[in-house]
Formats: C-alpha cells, sequence, structure tokens
C-alpha cells in the first residue's frame, strides 16, 4: 500500500517587499503513513494550508525536505511532474472556483480518469460513490449545490485514483448540516480504495469524528500530534487545551467557553 | 417605551416567484434576551432576519406582521425603514471581510451612519465611535479609527462591525452567523462580547446560525426552522435536551459530539 507522505524538518517562508519575511511553517516533521487519516489542525495564520501547498509542491521549502512515498517532492515547474507525484490528489476548500465551469461533470471527471487509466472506476461508478446519481454528469458545476459540487470535486481526486488525498479545509465552505455528512464521506471514499488522507480543518470537531491522528499547530510549528481520542481526552500541550476549551457544547445549558486572549 | 419589548412576528410569509420562502413564522424576539434561529440553510431563518430589517429579497411578496414599537414594520414605506434601519434596527453578517467596506478607514465607517441618524457632527460622531470602539474592545480605539479593515485580524473586524451594527443605540440586533467565519478562540470571545451587549444594553437579539453549540452557549430560546416554518420554539434546554419534533432531534443527534463529550482537563488559562 502506498501513499506515504514524509515532512522532515521543512521551514517555508514567504517574503513580502518591504516588510519583513514570514516564517510560515518553522521546522515541521510528521508523516502521513499509508491508508492513515490524518487530521491537521489550528487557527487562521498557523501555517497548515502552506502545508498542503508545500505537499503539492505549490511552495517551495527553505529547508528541509519533503517527499512522497519516497519520492522528493520539488516545486511545480514547466515541466511534467513526476509521475508518482500525480498519485497526490488535492480538495480545495471552494469547489466552485476548483471546477471548471464550462466542462460538463462527466467529461471533468473523465480528464481526471486520463491521468492515470485504469486506476480508478468508472464515472457512474465515481459518482454513486459520492452519492450522487450518476445520471447528473450531464450537467454543469452550477447546476449543483455547494454540498454536492465539493462531492464532485472529491469524486474527480478519486477519479485519478490517488494514493493520497488532502483536504484543505474541504468543508469550511458548506453548511454545517453538511459538513460532517461530507467530511465523513471523505474517509469513507479514502479508506475504500486504500487512499491516506491528509483533512486539514480549523474545525476541531469534524476532525475528532474522522481522523485516526490528529496534528496540532500553532504558529508555523506542530505542538501536539497523537491518537485523536488521547489528544481530545487529555491533550497535553496548552494551546491544545486552550483551543479545546473554546469549544461551545450544545448541552442546553447556555455556558460561554471563557478563553483568555493569547 | 414600548421598543423595550423587542420585535413580535406573526403569521410572517413571503414568496418569491411562486414560491413560498416563509410559510407563516410566528416568534417573540424580548428585548434583553438573545432569540436563537436555527435550521439547516434554505430554512429562512436569514429572509427572516432580512425581512424584519425590511430587506425581503427583490420582488417577494410579504404578508403577515412585524410588530416593533407598536408599530407593524411591514406598513412601513421603504422610506420610514430607511430611518430605523443601522438606527433602531441593526444588523451584524458572517463576514466581515465582506461586509466593511474595505477602501473606507474604520472611522469613517463608523462615523457615516451615526452622522446620518443621530445628526451629529464630525467631532461628536468621532467622540461616540471611540466609545463604541471600546465597548466592542477593540485596543487602542484611537489609531484603529484611523486604519483600515485589512489591518485587523477576523475577530477584530467583526468587533468593529458589531460596533457599527450599536453605534446608534439600537434595540433589536440581527445577528446572521456572527461567529461561523471565526476561529474557536476568537469565537468564543465574540460570543461574550454579543451576550454582554444583550444583557447591558438590553437589547432583542435575534442569533441566526446554524451551529446548536454556538446556540447552546447564547441563546435563551431557540427557534428551530425548517422549510420556512417554524417546527419548534421553546428554552434553550429544553429545545436541546428533550427536542420534541424530530426534525430538531435529527439536528441534535447530527451533532459531531453528540457521543460522550470531551473530558475537561485542568491547566486552561
Amino acid at each position: 500500500m502506498a501513499g506515504e507522505l514524509v515532512f522532515d524538518d521543512v521551514t517555508v517562508r514567504y517574503g513580502r517587499p518591504g516588510r519583513p519575511t514570514v516564517t510560515a511553517v518553522d521546522r515541521v516533521s510528521f508523516t502521513v503513513r499509508p491508508g492513515e487519516v490524518v487530521g491537521l489542525v489550528g487557527e487562521s495564520g498557523c501555517g497548515k494550508s502552506t502545508l498542503a501547498k508545500l505537499a503539492c509542491g505549490l511552495v517551495p521549502a527553505a529547508g528541509g525536505r519533503v517527499s512522497f512515498d519516497g519520492t522528493p517532492v520539488t516545486p511545480h515547474g514547466l515541466r511534467r511532474r513526476a509521475p508518482r507525484l500525480l498519485r497526490l490528489q488535492m480538495v480545495f476548500q471552494n469547489p466552485y472556483a476548483s471546477l471548471n465551469p464550462r466542462r460538463r461533470v462527466a467529461a471533468q471527471l473523465e480528464d481526471a480518469r486520463a491521468i492515470h487509466p485504469g486506476t480508478a472506476a468508472p464515472v457512474a461508478e465515481l459518482l454513486a460513490g459520492v452519492g450522487l446519481d450518476p445520471a447528473l454528469g450531464t450537467r454543469y458545476p452550477h447546476q449543483f449545490s455547494g454540498g454536492q459540487r465539493q462531492r464532485i470535486a472529491i469524486a474527480r481526486a478519486m477519479a485519478t485514483g490517488p494514493d493520497l488525498l488532502i483536504g484543505d479545509e474541504p468543508i469550511a465552505s458548506l453548511d454545517a448540516s453538511l459538513q460532517a455528512q461530507v467530511a465523513t464521506l471523505m474517509r469513507d471514499v479514502a479508506l475504500a480504495s486504500d487512499t491516506s488522507l491528509l483533512f486539514i480543518s480549523h474545525d476541531l470537531s469534524v476532525v475528532r469524528l474522522i481522523a485516526d491522528r490528529v496534528v496540532v499547530m500553532q504558529a508555523g510549528r506542530v505542538v501536539e500530534e497523537g491518537p485523536t481520542e488521547q489528544v481530545w481526552t487529555a491533550p497535553q500541550a496548552t494551546y491544545t487545551q486552550r483551543l479545546l476549551a473554546a469549544i461551545p457544547h450544545a448541552d442546553g445549558l447556555g455556558v460561554i467557553p471563557d478563553v483568555a486572549p493569547a | 417605551m414600548s421598543a423595550l419589548d423587542g420585535i413580535r412576528i406573526s403569521g410572517l410569509t413571503l414568496d418569491l416567484r411562486g414560491q413560498r420562502i416563509l410559510d407563516g413564522v410566528d416568534l417573540v424576539a424580548p428585548a434583553g434576551q438573545v432569540t436563537g434561529l436555527a435550521g439547516e440553510s434554505g430554512s429562512g431563518k436569514t429572509v427572516t432576519g432580512m425581512t424584519v430589517l425590511g430587506l425581503p429579497p427583490a420582488g417577494s411578496v410579504v404578508t403577515g406582521s412585524i410588530e416593533y414599537g407598536g408599530t407593524d414594520l411591514l406598513t412601513l414605506s421603504a422610506r420610514q425603514h430607511n430611518a430605523l434601519r443601522g438606527d433602531q434596527l441593526a444588523m451584524v453578517f458572517q463576514d466581515p471581510t465582506a461586509s466593511l467596506h474595505p477602501m473606507i478607514s474604520v472611522g469613517g465607517q463608523l462615523t457615516d451612519h451615526i452622522r446620518h441618524h443621530l445628526h451629529l457632527n464630525r467631532a461628536q460622531a468621532r467622540a461616540r465611535a471611540l466609545e463604541v470602539l471600546e465597548q466592542v474592545r477593540v485596543p487602542e480605539p484611537a489609531q484603529a479609527l484611523r486604519k483600515y479593515p485589512h489591518e485587523f485580524s477576523g475577530g477584530q473586524l467583526q468587533r468593529i462591525a458589531i460596533g457599527i451594527a450599536i453605534a446608534c443605540r439600537p434595540s433589536v440586533l440581527v445577528a446572521d452567523e456572527p461567529t461561523t467565519a471565526l476561529d474557536v478562540t476568537v469565537q468564543a470571545g465574540v460570543m461574550r462580547l454579543l451576550r454582554d451587549l444583550c444583557d447591558d444594553l438590553g437589547l432583542a437579539v435575534l442569533l441566526i446560525t446554524h451551529d446548536l453549540a454556538v446556540m447552546s452557549a447564547m441563546a435563551d430560546t431557540i427557534v428551530v426552522m425548517r422549510h420556512g416554518r417554524v417546527v419548534e420554539h421553546g428554552p434553550r434546554y429544553d429545545v436541546i435536551r428533550s427536542p420534541q419534533h424530530p426534525y430538531t432531534r435529527d439536528l441534535v443527534e447530527a451533532l459531531p459530539e453528540h457521543r460522550p463529550g470531551p473530558t475537561r482537563t485542568g491547566g486552561q488559562s
């Protein structure tokens, strides 16, 4: 089984003209093992999306190494990517921006299937796998609701027969009643085809629902890492404790979490 | 003053292009209380809020009544409604980066409607703006007035947006998903702020959110909507702990935390 993503002591800096550089990711090391669902959580600006971009070669590392199944991940250039790296696929936050508005859904899935012919199920099966009627494949993205579009984006990522799926806030733009549903779907779809999943979200309660392991980031560093239930029930880092304490509970008691400013 | 009674919505219906969006909504949002409006997207909760503000979708037909301060808001002319909106009826939206103008300074956005509604001069409006920024706990209010929205974090921007909403001392505040775009720790602060403003100023807060946990933390009573109808309406504890309607039960059971809750550990600052 393939799909191992290794971050080894990576650092990413963003240079801004006229202003000091920002270290978005600061010597981070962790591994997504084959067939594993890892949740990456943290607040905005902690560097979690930068890590996702790094894994896809969308930003260069200032230090350290990223490798996918042993192949070093290098920044995108003008040349074709190493075929190995195409087995790592991304699902973005806004499906309406990531789907082609002028192509029918089935055609977009066929495009994705052409990347690795023969590895993924037929389009009809892919659509059924994400809970959509295969007959809807003749429609365009704008004819779907937000939740359906994200399902299509997931199906498209799966159509390449990936070994690793990365979701960068894939549920943040969805309705709350759909968030847990789509997240669970993503886990199920990934596990059904032996694909590992790196699920990035600021929503801790959803991550808890689907992840085997959780990595908590704060200000570019990993502050805690461990099995989901362990992190949840016995958080070690003060930051994780603060994060968990800030989550309101639907217990009907009217308690607003008391969080001291950072 | 009857404005202190908050708002009472009775038999509110709204039709848009032959489709019934609201189908007889009845609810009361009393002063000094947070009334939560829950439901999935498309249930009509946002449309209800916007109709209270006199901003129903273009081309819609509205019937029923929205009583506020002894008058039915639905009978007001656009001009009369304009006078109330921003003054006595205020609104906070989900995304402050979208609801604030990127190219007008915070001071400009905060004083514009103050001067219009309260007929104050520049200096008086500025003084009121400073007062408001202190009230919503924005650090260094005097400097903040000169800054632009992009210079603030999401949480600070939402505080500023709340400040703009309460600047004219409204009696009704419609807050549509005010904490949804925020991180959890920031969300906790904004929830606390809204709750305090409600208690201190005697605001009737209509809190629209799909997040039952946020609802449970802030609301006094919860109204659950579905397909443009109110399916359940009651005190917070009853609605969440012993939901009567099957739909509410589904919503509560769909919560990720509808399992043994996380243990509260010590060491929280």
